[in-house]
């Protein structure tokens, strides 16, 4: 079935990556790496849904990995939720203030929509960092491991798999999303507002799903990062993590699902290379991303594709 | 009434500084469509600089001026090594590059200063001046003086000389300031030149009161640009205006609301405008620039 081959290769290679990587890596340290690698993935895929498919661009989705990351410490910490109900909670209030503040905001273009989700951000970063009470202030606070029937998920393999097969269902979910006919709705948008208005396509509504749903990614990948970690600060809503996704999804490719997963690897493996040069760190970063939107600008997997169809058979 | 009075003065000294960051962002805006988040940035080196080159025994108009000099020149290389090559790219590129300038720019003055916070003595002392049972610093009027001064100059610079006139020109319409035989790349770096000198200056003024260090350039880059779109963007008296409004409302919000919201405050109003009259409060409503 050459077909559905075609729509979904890109999952079977995440799957084969994820499950054949355990054998090729020699310390549990890498895991640990790969498992970040997969979690940002998430939120990356999500936000590229929003830019690379609807062309939306969002600074601020670090307040709904936040919200996720939030949601699994405050819930089991202050109101006796268990771990797993929090990540859902977590996911549906995501998806709700991202419904309530997507319908105005999304009406909104360019560097105006730039502003607005970037504003929104840091507004949903400051309530953690000032509602001390319930989430330890600026210096954060412990997060309690997940128990799934008794068994507690700790450790890089055991986060290993779970953000592994939650990256490839995530994975599968997108390619259905885009095989879709929503998501032919969420390029016609990305092409021209105007045309696809004309031709009947309900741009407000289509902007409004991609919206939610990378606010769900993100919020997701929040919690497994919180729950991975078992702690959470306010710096993981902040606005450099927005940045960061933002670059992750660019740089992979915008529009490219394999994209965002290259972009989050890059982004997530390089400063663990760095970390001998430390003070370097930032100089490195920011090197690196005008270095690679300047040469790069179509991402590295879309570039790399073209490059391999230019190539003769 | 005191109390009200130093709400106002302090709102007018920190809106002043956002003034001048917002002016920035509208200076390049206008020449090149690009939203430059390095901005902060040149208020943190004309502050560190200043301190570093006093420190080392330099007098201080001196190593002002050497604050000045720096930041034009590296505004002068944000432009000819990250923002040139990269012409034509869509405006999430170009905020990606001048993002990644940012902090690029605060890794470098973080290992050639350092992380620590600084500050140096005010130009015309330190005794506060009773007004009406509120007290102003002297270095808040001159905060307030220099801005003022800068709008004037600009002002005079749009309307009296001909690279002005030529910024103004790429400003409306970019093709047809080319046609008539403007050299539209140069008034981009001109404009870079331009607001690096206005940011240092606002970081040269403000950093005896507010201090300074290598990571200050990130929220006065955010409330900078937050004034320039209350404003209007691109819209050189709005943003000024817009700095003001914001610096007010973060003061008089910090003093009656909430301190610990005070930088929430301007966020909320950038999100009521942009919902209410997404072109500003100056910019015209016909022009869109997507």
């Amino acid at each position: 079935m050459p077909g559905m081959l075609r729509t979904y290769w890109v999952v079977l290679a995440v799957a084969v990556i994820v499950a054949v990587l355990p054998y090729l890596v020699p310390t549990t340290f890498y895991l640990r790496i790969a498992a970040l690698v997969f979690i940002f993935s998430i939120a990356v895929l999500g936000l590229n849904l929003l830019m690379g498919f609807a062309g939306q661009v969002s600074l601020g989705h670090a307040g709904f990995f936040g919200i996720g990351a939030y949601a699994v410490a405050v819930g089991p910490a202050h109101f006796g939720v268990p771990s797993w109900l929090a990540l859902l909670l977590g996911l549906i209030l995501a998806g709700v203030i991202a419904y309530i503040i997507g319908r105005p905001i999304l009406k909104l273009r360019g560097h105006y929509l730039a502003v607005a989700t970037l504003g929104m951000g840091i507004l949903i970063a400051m309530v953690f960092t000032n509602e001390a009470r319930f989430t330890g202030g600026p210096d954060g606070m412990a997060v309690k491991r997940l128990v799934l029937f008794g068994w507690t998920a700790r450790g890089s393999v055991a986060w290993y798999w779970i953000s592994g097969v939650t990256l490839v269902l995530a994975v599968l979910l997108a390619v259905n999303l885009i095989d879709s006919p929503t998501g032919r709705a969420l390029r016609a948008i990305h092409d021209s507002e105007v045309a696809s208005r004309v031709l009947g396509v309900d741009v407000a509504r289509y902007k409004l799903i991609a919206f939610v749903l990378s606010a769900v990614y993100a919020a997701l990948a929040g919690a497994y990062l919180a729950l991975f970690d078992a702690l959470v600060t306010p710096a993981t809503a902040g606005f450099l993590r927005s940045i960061e996704f933002v670059t992750m999804a660019v740089i992979g490719g915008l529009g490219s699902i394999l994209g965002s997963i290259v972009g989050a690897a890059l982004l997530t493996v390089l400063p663990q290379l760095l970390t001998v040069f430390h003070d370097y760190e930032h100089i490195a970063l920011g090197f690196i991303m005008i270095v690679f939107m300047i040469f790069l600008r179509a991402g590295i997997v879309p570039s790399l594709a073209q490059l391999l169809r230019r190539t003769p058979q | 009434m005191p109390e009200f009075l130093q709400f106002l003065f302090s709102g007018l000294t920190v809106g002043a500084i956002y003034a001048l960051v917002a002016l920035g962002f509208t200076l390049i805006y206008n020449a090149s469509d690009v939203i430059n988040f390095a901005q902060g940035e040149f208020v943190m080196i004309g502050g560190m600089v200043t301190f570093f080159a006093v420190a080392a025994g330099i007098p201080l108009p001196l190593a002002a001026l050497i604050a000045l000099v720096s930041a034009v020149i590296i505004g002068v290389l944000l432009h000819v090594l990250a923002i040139e090559p990269a012409k034509g790219a869509s405006p999430v590129t170009l905020i990606i590059i001048t993002i990644g300038a940012s902090i690029f720019l605060r890794g470098v003055a973080a290992v050639v200063f350092d992380k620590n916070f600084h500050s140096y003595p005010p130009f015309a002392g330190s005794e506060p001046i009773r007004v009406g049972g509120a007290t102003i610093l002297p270095q808040s009027i001159i905060v307030l003086l220099g801005t003022l001064a800068i709008v004037v100059a600009l002002w005079a610079l749009m309307t009296r000389t001909l690279i002005g006139k030529g910024m103004v020109a790429t400003a409306t319409n970019r093709l047809a300031a080319r046609l008539v035989g403007i050299n539209t790349a140069a008034i981009v770096g001109v404009s870079f030149a331009l607001s690096a000198a206005i940011g240092a200056i606002g970081g040269i003024l403000v950093t005896p009161i507010t201090l300074t260090n290598y990571d200050v350039g990130t929220l006065l880059a955010l409330k900078g640009f937050a004034a320039a779109m209350l404003g209007g963007m691109g819209h050189p008296f709005g943003a000024v205006v817009g700095g003001l409004i914001v610096g007010l409302l973060e003061t008089f919000g910090a003093g009656y609301i909430s301190s610990a919201y005070k930088d929430a405050v301007a966020f909320l109003v950038i999100l009521g405008v942009l919902l209410v009259m997404p072109q500003g409060l100056f910019g015209s409503a016909g022009v869109e620039r997507v």
